[in-house]
């Protein structure tokens, strides 16, 4: 059965008063009121989250939604995939729909996440790694950073290039109302920004983020007659890499992009060229390069080339992060997918406002740990 | 305290181990000992922001053993065996770089088990540093 998207939401993104319940339900009222669909209606609820238990202590989180909205009898389920919780929620709620047990589906996505300590908000996020690893302190940011050396090392890539990925998805978040940062960068400032894990600085991460974002997911038939603009998920899959990540062969190949970027393409019928535009996991500027090359819209060493070229700038060949990223819009955990759904939805159904671009199929890469869990989802427009 | 890395009887060798061989899903049934062995950097970083109870900053490498020799006495059967066994670890030095040879060094406490958000029962703590040769 087609599964069709028919509504987004997106909360403002940033240092926020509001609590993970708070979020969520902000979220998820805004969803439902953009597809214009009744709570009544909705028969599943997902709700992507990472650790509300260990930032605020706040479990079952899907009830309280379920209940805040008046969704109740609707099935609810907490979707946990660390990083990748809110594309998770999207293979989720496409499940729900093409397999006929939902015809009406709400993904609500969120983390409160900023008040807790950089140290232990770092902590908790720490928490996905193997015991090996976390005996030694290691974080995600130092992933990013070993990772970076052996890239920039071997490719020959000049550490600037790392810094244009930033500065290119601040200058796209500056049109994001609800990014946490709307401000440009220039190279300067991200190459002398304090270092975080050599050779990687400040601007070559993602902030701490409070935030939420939904979507409502429906049969085609239903959404046809329902909206004259929807998209379609055409392409979607979910796949794994090893939880150590020294283990991989190639420090420099995701498995997991790679295998649900293989899929998505296949299920769709399409191919990396087919793609107008694409939201990449830019937690750090690294990843940006890794998931270009795992997705096949680069040549394994050679993103930081077309970065250097504009290729992937608004007005670009292939405009990637015109949302502005993780990188200025912030990366509340569970959000984040869900957020990087909103922003293809809203390209494909033309509502993009100033961040538009043509666009009619458009790809989201969600990256879970290091590259432990990894959703890619394509929409095309109807 | 060793500081092994898991063998099956295919000569396929992961550290840390796991239930089942990634590779071919047999049981990890042998161990190297990589204590005494010189391993060489394959990248590094200095992680600055580090989680409470870490050194700041902390030096973290990822390591290659060559571990050819020994796997092909502990599973000479095996038809394509790894030759090398790749480990992650904190470095004694911030002075280090990619290619350094490096010898591990045992420490009895890595980071504070009693600060993180981890039960501290729940894993061993002490663990071996890599120490530029």
């Amino acid at each position: 059965m087609g599964v069709a998207v028919i509504g987004a939401s997106m909360t403002q993104f940033g240092d926020r008063d509001a609590w993970i319940r708070e979020l969520i339900a902000e979220a998820g009222q805004a969803a439902l009121s953009d597809a214009g669909v009744d709570p009544d209606e909705i028969e599943h609820l997902y709700v992507s989250n990472m650790s509300s238990g260990e930032f605020e202590g706040q479990g079952g989180i899907m009830n309280a939604l379920a209940h805040d909205l008046g969704l109740m009898p609707a099935y609810s389920e907490r979707v946990d995939q660390t990083s990748s919780s809110g594309g998770a929620g999207i293979f989720e709620a496409w499940q729900s729909v093409a397999s006929g047990a939902s015809e009406m589906t709400l993904l609500v996505g969120g983390e409160k996440m900023t008040h807790k300590t950089t140290a232990e908000a770092t902590d908790i996020i720490a928490s996905i790694t193997h015991p090996a690893e976390y005996k030694h302190g290691i974080t995600l940011p130092s992933f990013a950073g070993l990772t970076a050396r052996h890239y920039l090392e071997r490719f020959d890539a000049p550490r600037e290039s790392l810094a244009k990925v930033a500065v290119k998805n601040h200058e796209n978040g500056v049109d994001n109302p609800h990014a946490q940062f709307r401000k440009e960068i220039d190279v300067q400032t991200a190459m002398e920004s304090p270092m975080v894990a050599d050779p990687l600085r400040l601007y070559d991460f993602c902030p701490i983020t409070d935030g939420s974002a939904g979507l409502v997911f429906t049969t085609e038939e239903r959404a046809a007659e329902i909206t004259d603009d929807y998209a379609v998920i055409s392409g979607i899959a979910g796949a794994t890499d090893t939880h150590v990540v020294h283990e991989r062969d190639d420090p420099t190949v995701m498995g997991g992009v790679v295998e649900s970027g293989q899929q998505a393409y296949e299920m769709a019928g399409i191919g990396p060229d087919d793609i107008d535009v694409a939201e990449l996991h830019d937690m750090f500027t690294i990843l940006e390069f890794l998931q270009m090359e795992g997705l096949d819209f680069a040549e394994q060493g050679e993103a930081w080339e077309l970065v250097e070229e504009g290729h992937t700038e608004r007005d670009g060949e292939l405009p990637i992060n015109t949302s502005g990223g993780l990188k200025s819009k912030g990366h509340p955990l569970g959000a984040s997918g869900v957020a990087q759904g909103y922003e293809i939805y809203k390209q494909l159904v033309g509502e993009a406002g100033p961040r538009q671009v043509e666009a009619d199929t458009a790809l989201a890469c969600n990256v879970g740990g290091f590259g432990n869990c990894v959703i890619t989802t394509i929409m095309e427009a109807r | 305290m060793s500081f092994d890395a898991y063998v099956c009887p295919n000569g396929h060798v992961t550290y840390p181990g796991h239930t089942l061989c990634p590779e071919c899903h047999e049981e990890q049934t042998e161990t190297v000992d990589l204590s005494d062995r010189t391993g060489e950097v394959v990248t590094w970083t200095h992680s600055t922001k580090t989680p409470p109870g870490v050194r700041a900053p902390n030096t973290l490498a990822i390591v290659e053993f060559d571990i050819a020799e020994a796997i092909t006495d502990i599973a000479p059967d095996a038809e394509e065996p790894d030759t090398f066994v790749r480990a992650i670890g904190q470095v004694t030095t911030d002075d280090v770089e990619t290619g350094d040879a490096v010898e591990p060094v045992y420490v009895e406490e890595l980071r504070d088990p009693d600060v993180g958000i981890k039960e501290p029962a729940s894993q061993e703590w002490d663990g071996y540093r890599f120490d530029p040769v």
